[in-house]
């Protein structure tokens, strides 16, 4: 019979539509605001809507998500800010579009480089999201954020990101990124321990 | 009528009355409506529109906003949407889409490459930053932004059309609002509004290539 | 004939044309140079008695040290062999060569880009215009003394960042506070650009007289900015009431210069730049350029990281395919239902990329020697739910719903036919020239990466017209399904990296062209080393702007509702059209 195909085809349509109020109906008014319900519809088992409602709801991110990259510090007891970064410049260096700045200050009493940036600028106008300064980095000192929620209305005043607007405590590492901060934890407290060993013999 | 962020009178309204009644003012109530319906227009460049039609998509439905329908001619839209990159080549093409929205019209620059070029920023045919021929209310920076980030610009515009007043918007004063002029493809992309600063820096350059040779008495050196 | 004569049987090309035929003895480089004036009877001899039918890619190179310009052209063989590489070289001032499109007429725009970028003048060719820049462009940017405005310095890292970096905006730097530059002698009030009226004039259409009824033939833009283009893309057509009497693609509105930036990047750096070539499998471009760099250094990587490469080059497959059947959709008119249900289980497939990658789309995940990290924890039972339980189940469903919907069928079937010599000959590559009954696939012609040990068919279709192209993406995704079920059987434990990470690749000098089977083609990558960081040349051979060749032929006789169809079948990016 002519026409049979676009039937066949409405019948998928109506089944989709049928399945958005069985699942409601399944799920009791549970389905949405709460994590059971986000996760199921997430999931490779997921039927009916869709939709995830931003921002009551928001999609847990996974560990590797990579926005746009923060300086970590250390909290020192006295309040201070110890910044990882060494100003090495591996990360100016290995970024593809060159959008980070560094500027490195020297002793003024005996004339060599300090290992701490004195300036860091990254313009996030022009960074593309790779994550190839955090992966590089020998120190840990830049991580890649989580966070994507900084849309401005003013770039000239808002886009440049300087070392203060940059600098995020490790506890905020430590939150985000659990794996990898544990194993980046261990992979330095094994160092130490080597050149504390190194130490010893000599 | 429910609340809805709508009574900024603070008047007290009697409790029968409270369901059917709201005291608002004319900006809030024009602000209100207008911020519940934009319409974006159907424009897509390059990655980040792939983004775009993810967040019109059934995951991250920009519906719920109020975007109800992407509306392919600029005279039906309310906001021009600019995501990936604005190349020389094209950029004619959007500054004259912009003349042709009604208004009122907003732009939002999506992703880095129409903030500010983006990771393209040194090619010889892309435009560093959309804003150069367009006035741009929001941007969102990211490579691409992820569909919520997206939604959060929107929702950031949303704000700045809530705080708008009607004694100062733009469409309702009493000069005209004219439209931009539309850049030229010449031996590279040429703005009519800078056609002046172009023939004084040739000459310029000339000057200066005339005083050189008169100094050194040498054929001047040859300049790009 | 024992297997001895069949290998023994690569003709020696030197013997055969003693004067005008050479090998290319330079260190790494392979394939033969020709003598100019003899590259057309070379190329018919090639195509004709040895049969490589099949031109893959041309382009051209910059050897500013030699004073030399040099044309490079790939052909293979569509039964599966070996391909064949061969050079021109022409002086650098008077840079002409004879256009190959009369013998390989899908040379036609790789030779109009390199007329655009390089100044090569191909004579003889139909049409040579700038094809991605505008005419009027001042100079060739491609040549390696053509400066940008926003120049800083040759190669990168750039020394402004580190270790005196105070950040100074590009735009500062320039006299007009943009990426701008003017002849000196400019005046750009008297400036009268003629890009329109050539390519209006190239339009040639005889008029003619019917029934003794004078008609009009109306020229017609579709785009850049159109609902049912696939992005900035635009399309002249010469209409006679509603049928097209000829069409002529314009595109460049989305150069974004990808080939300079390349060879100011480093090879490293490059990575994520091919992310955004074709932005929707971007696993797949990643996976060419690594694949060609690898040539260079010859190295292997390890039998893990070939999994869980052939693993997200599948899953890429599938989520750029089910997406072009989705918009295919959208294009005849069913807004955005069919699309909605095909971006869904994209919507899937991309959260296992975010998981293992970080990042939806521009996913930068595979590197010289492996991949960047191992699968997380839950990601291979999630890719296990995905492969055996929902995407058999939802492609069914999919095909339930629209293969024998009549509407698709008589608005698909007949519509845009190319027959299987004008497909070759085009220089078709993917589904497109599938469709039309060409069994040739990259995956079992020249196998890379492990797919020859994988178990899968090649989907080919009969008639060559829009529906086969549907049908043949359908049955595409089921043989990736079937690949990724082997691959998350079979997947070893072991390292994912040969050697270590390190920021700094040494490549030997030579040259390479490594190619994949993407989503929408043939996919090559062409890279010149000298020895340095940075590669001497960069380019790509993107199967979508070679298969936009064939549009024009397929749209003379259709109506413009049916060019927008066949358009949608092409299956363009335009990222990758424009590079």
């Amino acid at each position: 019979m002519n026409g049979l195909g676009i039937i066949k085809g409405l019948g998928v349509t109506l089944k989709h539509f049928i399945s958005t109020y069985v699942e409601d109906f399944r799920w009791r008014g549970k389905l949405y605001r709460t994590e059971k319900g986000l996760a199921f519809r997430s999931s490779s088992k997921m039927r009916g809507v869709f939709t995830v409602q931003y921002p009551e709801e928001k999609l847990p991110l996974p560990e590797e998500f990579r926005f746009i990259p923060f300086l970590v510090y250390d909290e020192l007891p006295n309040g201070e800010k110890d910044f990882r970064c060494t100003s090495c410049g591996i990360c100016a260096k290995v970024c593809p579009p060159q959008c980070i700045w560094i500027y490195r200050s020297n002793d003024p009493v005996t004339g060599r480089p300090i290992p701490a940036p004195a300036e860091f600028y990254i313009d996030i106008d022009i960074c593309m999201n790779c994550g190839m300064c955090a992966e590089y980095c020998p120190f840990d000192a830049i991580i890649m954020d989580h966070d994507y929620e900084i849309s401005s209305y003013d770039r000239m005043k808002d886009d440049i990101y300087n070392k203060e607007k940059l600098g995020k405590p490790a506890s905020y590492y430590q939150g985000i990124r659990p794996t990898n901060y544990a194993r980046q934890a261990t992979a330095r407290a094994e160092k130490e321990a080597a050149k504390a060993a190194g130490k010893k013999d000599v | 009528m429910s609340d809805d962020g709508l009574n900024s009178t603070g008047l007290v309204v009697p409790a029968e009355i409270r369901q059917q009644v709201t005291l608002t003012t004319l900006d809030r109530i024009y602000n209100w409506s207008r911020r519940n319906s934009v319409w974006p227009m159907m424009f897509g460049l390059a990655c980040c529109a792939i983004e775009m039609i993810c967040t019109a998509a059934a995951r991250y439905d920009f519906a719920r906003f109020g975007m109800e329908v992407m509306r392919p001619s600029p005279r039906q839209a309310d906001v021009m949407i600019v995501s990936g990159t604005v190349t020389k080549k094209m950029i004619p093409q959007i500054v004259r889409l912009y003349n042709q929205m009604a208004e009122p019209k907003y732009v939002i620059a999506m992703g880095a490459c129409a903030s500010g070029g983006g990771p393209f920023k040194e090619g010889y045919n892309v435009v560093a930053g959309v804003d150069k021929f367009v006035p741009v209310d929001v941007y969102i920076p990211g490579c691409p932004p992820t569909p919520q980030a997206l939604l959060f610009g929107l929702i950031t515009l949303q704000k700045k059309i809530d705080k708008e007043s009607l004694k100062t918007v733009r469409w309702y004063s009493k000069e005209p609002v004219l439209d931009i002029p539309i850049p030229v493809l010449g031996p590279d992309l040429m703005d009519p509004r800078k056609y002046e600063a172009i023939k004084e820096y040739n000459a310029a350059q000339a000057e200066q290539a005339i005083a050189i040779e008169q100094l050194d008495q040498t054929p001047p050196l040859n300049q790009a | 004939m024992s297997e001895q004569d069949v290998v023994t049987q690569v003709p020696d090309l030197t013997s055969r044309f003693p004067e005008q035929v050479v090998k290319d003895t330079r260190q790494g480089y392979e394939g033969y140079i020709v003598q100019p004036d003899f590259l057309l009877e070379f190329a018919r001899t090639m195509r004709d008695e040895d049969g490589y039918d099949y031109l893959s890619s041309v382009t051209g190179v910059d050897y500013l040290p030699e004073g030399k310009l040099e044309v490079v052209y790939h052909v293979y063989k569509t039964i599966g062999d070996k391909g064949l590489v061969f050079k021109v070289q022409l002086p650098r001032d008077n840079s002409i060569v004879t256009s190959l499109v009369s013998i390989y007429p899908g040379a036609e725009f790789q030779e109009r880009e390199a007329y655009d970028l390089l100044g090569i003048r191909f004579e003889n060719h139909p049409d040579l215009r700038r094809i991605l820049m505008w005419e009027g462009f001042a100079g060739y940017p491609l040549r390696k003394d053509w400066k940008e405005p926003f120049y800083e310095e040759d190669f990168k890292p750039f020394k402004t960042r580190w270790p005196q970096g105070k950040i100074v905006r590009a735009e500062d730097g320039t006299p007009f506070k943009d990426n701008v530059e003017y002849p000196s002698d400019f005046d750009p009030e008297n400036w009268v650009s003629e890009s329109e009226s050539k390519l209006y004039e190239s339009l040639k259409v005889i008029q003619q007289e019917s029934d003794g009824m004078k008609t009009d033939r109306i020229i017609v833009n579709l785009g850049p900015q159109h609902p049912s283009t696939h992005g900035v893309f635009r399309m002249v057509a010469v209409v006679e009431g509603e049928t097209i009497v000829e069409l002529k693609p314009v595109f460049g509105y989305l150069h974004r210069n990808h080939e300079k930036i390349g060879e100011r990047n480093t090879f490293l750096q490059n990575i994520p730049f091919t992310d955004r070539l074709d932005y929707i499998s971007s696993m797949s471009n990643n996976f060419g350029y690594v694949l060609a760099v690898e040539k260079l250094m010859n190295i292997k990587p390890p039998d893990r990281a070939e999994y869980l490469r052939v693993m997200m080059a599948e899953l890429t497959r599938i989520s750029s395919h089910v997406m072009a059947i989705g918009f295919l959709l959208n294009d005849l008119g069913a807004y955005f239902t069919p699309a909605l249900y095909a971006l869904e289980e994209r919507e899937l497939i991309l959260d296992i990329f975010e998981a293992v990658s970080g990042s939806r789309m521009m996913c930068n995940y595979m590197r010289f020697g492996g991949v960047v990290r191992d699968l997380p924890e839950g990601v291979l039972e999630k890719v296990n739910e995905l492969v055996f339980d929902r995407l058999p189940r939802k492609i069914d469903e999919l095909d339930r719903y629209l293969t024998e919907n009549e509407i698709v069928r008589n608005r698909c079937e007949g519509v845009g036919v190319l027959t299987p010599e004008q497909a070759i000959a085009l220089s078709c590559a993917g589904p497109m020239l599938r469709a039309s009954g060409v069994p040739y696939d990259v995956r079992r012609a020249e196998p890379y990466s492990i797919y020859d040990q994988l178990d899968f068919d090649v989907a080919i279709g009969i008639h060559g017209d829009v529906y086969d192209r549907y049908l043949v993406r359908i049955e595409e995704i089921r043989q990736s399904l079937k690949i990724l079920q082997q691959v998350v059987k079979q997947i070893p434990d072991g390292p994912i990296m040969t050697g270590k990470p390190a920021y700094q690749v040494r490549v030997p000098a030579g040259e390479a062209y490594g190619r994949v089977e993407g989503p929408k083609g043939e996919l090559g990558y062409y890279v010149i080393s000298n020895g340095k960081p940075n590669p001497w040349r960069y380019h790509v051979r993107a199967p979508s702007f070679i298969n936009l060749t064939s549009l024009a032929p397929m749209c003379r006789g259709e109506k413009i509702a049916d060019a927008i169809v066949v358009l949608g079948a092409i299956d363009i990016v335009l990222g990758e059209v424009d590079r």
